[in-house]
């Protein structure tokens, strides 16, 4: 039979990387979406980055940053007590630059599609920014979170590049699904590279699948 | 009493234009501004609720100061009280109507304002529905009751009523006026429609490029002559038809239509379309019950 290990890890990988991203991106998004601010550019480049970049570059200048051999990396280690590469503290950093775009992008996209007086209505109701982006912001931006969320998640299971650049190959550690399959492949073991395989197919599908059913409102009419 | 000095360079549609307006509103009087499209009617509201800085100028609300460019103060939209019915309403999709007005409640305020408010503008049987399934004048109303919640100091319309149709339109005005009345708000309307700023109104300010050019009663400012009827309604000329001598002419007003004769002389300025005042001096009118 197939070791779950990797499976597993995959998941835990992807769930903790989609929870934090979710923390992060909501205020980036919000920001990206108001700010009237000169460098938006540049922040919007940086966070579409991974997008067209190779996973490989990111993965590489991650490795060469957090190389304890390095400043920035010896004094993570020293004062910090972080040894981010070959580790799963690393290859968790690198997933959330990786998928950063596919979070921040619907998010942002869903802020800047809603009217704007209905922020303008809340402020002169005397309620503030903060309870302006919990009651009236979030609430009507479900499907551009819902998105987000199953798009970093799905993406995170995807990955491959930036994870062998910088986690390696390390059984119970950095040792994904999509490194796995690799490994068996490269060990001419097929069935278990298949049985990898199909259940990442089977498991992306559904989840794409479900985003799609609630989005598009199937669910809702199924249920009346 | 209220006090409104405000300057803004605005950049409109035919280029910059310099808004430059002075007013004073007493409490409890219900004001019209009055003004083609673009003249800056909206910009005036905007920047009274704090939405939009004012280049220079004082906003006095009894007593308290809540803008004045020369010292720096300058409250935020938070913190003055004011009701905003917004043009296209700006409910929040996401909120049942009970729960759009319950989220303007203010800390600690008394819940039985919502109850109140539901009951004047005969809200009970939309309370639980969502925005999205209201026509345009339920949401309308919905706007205008989650706009007093807040026991404002300001009611503020921004045209509220030109979508709507004339029946529709004539319904709302009244639950403008009942709410006017009922809790002695201090209300701002901007309208483009002259029977709607007579019937409403106790002073207009007729707005153009930003100016004030006229202000006063609005009877006083709509006729240029003084007329001082005994008996006197606005309306709108549908028909001009010529009948040997004489004309007739045809009004709308409010939702009837009226025929009225007039000579020649009388009708070279009029054309179809023209907002009109239709008086009588010398004959009584009858007054008969109606069941």
């Amino acid at each position: 039979m197939i070791d779950w290990q990797p499976l597993l890890l995959t998941f835990k990988l992807a769930l903790i990387t989609t929870c934090l991203l979710l923390v992060i991106s909501i205020p980036i998004a919000y920001w990206l979406a108001y700010t009237k601010s000169k460098i938006k550019p540049i922040l919007e480049t940086l966070v579409s980055m991974p997008l067209v970049l190779p996973p490989t570059v990111l993965g590489f200048y991650l490795l060469i940053a957090f190389s304890p051999a390095n400043t920035f990396g010896n004094w993570l280690d020293t004062y910090m007590g972080l040894r981010l590469i070959f580790s799963f503290e690393g290859v968790l950093f690198a997933s959330i630059l990786y998928s950063l775009p596919f979070m921040v992008h619907p998010i942002q996209a869903g802020f800047s599609n809603l009217n704007s007086t209905i922020i303008e209505a809340s402020y002169i109701l005397g309620k503030s920014k903060t309870t302006t982006l919990f009651k009236v912001l979030l609430p009507n931006i479900k499907p551009s979170l819902l998105t987000g969320i199953v798009l970093a998640f799905a993406h995170t299971i995807g990955e491959f590049g930036v994870v062998l650049m910088i986690g390696g190959n390390i059984p119970g550690k950095t040792k994904v699904a999509s490194i796995a399959i690799y490994d068996e492949v490269e060990a001419l073991n097929y069935t278990t590279a298949n049985w990898y395989s199909i259940i990442l197919f089977v498991i992306t599908f559904s989840i794409l699948l479900l985003v799609y059913l609630i989005n598009g409102g199937y669910l809702k009419r199924f249920w009346k | 009493m209220i006090q409104i000095a405000l300057q803004k360079k605005l950049s409109a549609a035919t280029g910059e234009m310099l808004l430059d307006i002075n007013m004073q509103i007493e409490q409890g009087k219900l004001v019209t501004l009055y003004g083609s499209s673009g003249a800056g009617k909206t910009s005036i509201l905007r920047m009274i609720a704090g939405l939009l800085q004012a280049d220079t100028g004082t906003i006095t609300v009894h007593q308290k100061t809540w803008l004045n460019t020369s010292t720096g103060i300058c409250l935020k939209p938070q913190q003055r009280k004011i009701g905003f019915v917004f043009q296209d309403y700006a409910l929040f999709p996401n909120m049942t109507v009970k729960e759009n007005l319950l989220f303007a409640l203010e800390k600690n305020q008394d819940k039985q304002i919502v109850k109140e408010l539901i009951e004047i503008i005969e809200l009970e049987d939309l309370q639980n529905r969502k925005p999205n399934n209201l026509s345009g004048g339920q949401k309308q109303r919905v706007a205008l009751a989650r706009a007093l919640v807040r026991k404002p100091e300001i009611l503020m319309l921004d045209e509220p009523l030109s979508a709507l149709d004339k029946k529709m339109r004539i319904k709302l005005q009244d639950y403008i006026l009942k709410v006017h009345k009922k809790f002695n708000i201090t209300t701002l309307l901007i309208s483009h429609d002259i029977s709607e700023v007579i019937k409403m109104s106790d002073t207009v300010f007729m707005i153009e490029n930003g100016k004030i050019i006229q202000q006063g009663n609005p009877i006083e400012v709509f006729t240029t002559k003084k007329v001082s009827g005994k008996f006197q309604f606005t309306g709108e000329v549908i028909d001009i038809k010529k009948e040997d001598v004489i004309y007739i002419v045809t009004v709308l007003i409010g939702t009837n239509f009226v025929k009225i004769i007039a000579e020649e002389n009388e009708i070279q300025t009029i054309t179809i379309g023209d907002p009109v005042l239709v008086a009588s001096k010398a004959f009584n009118p009858l007054l008969q019950k109606i069941n």
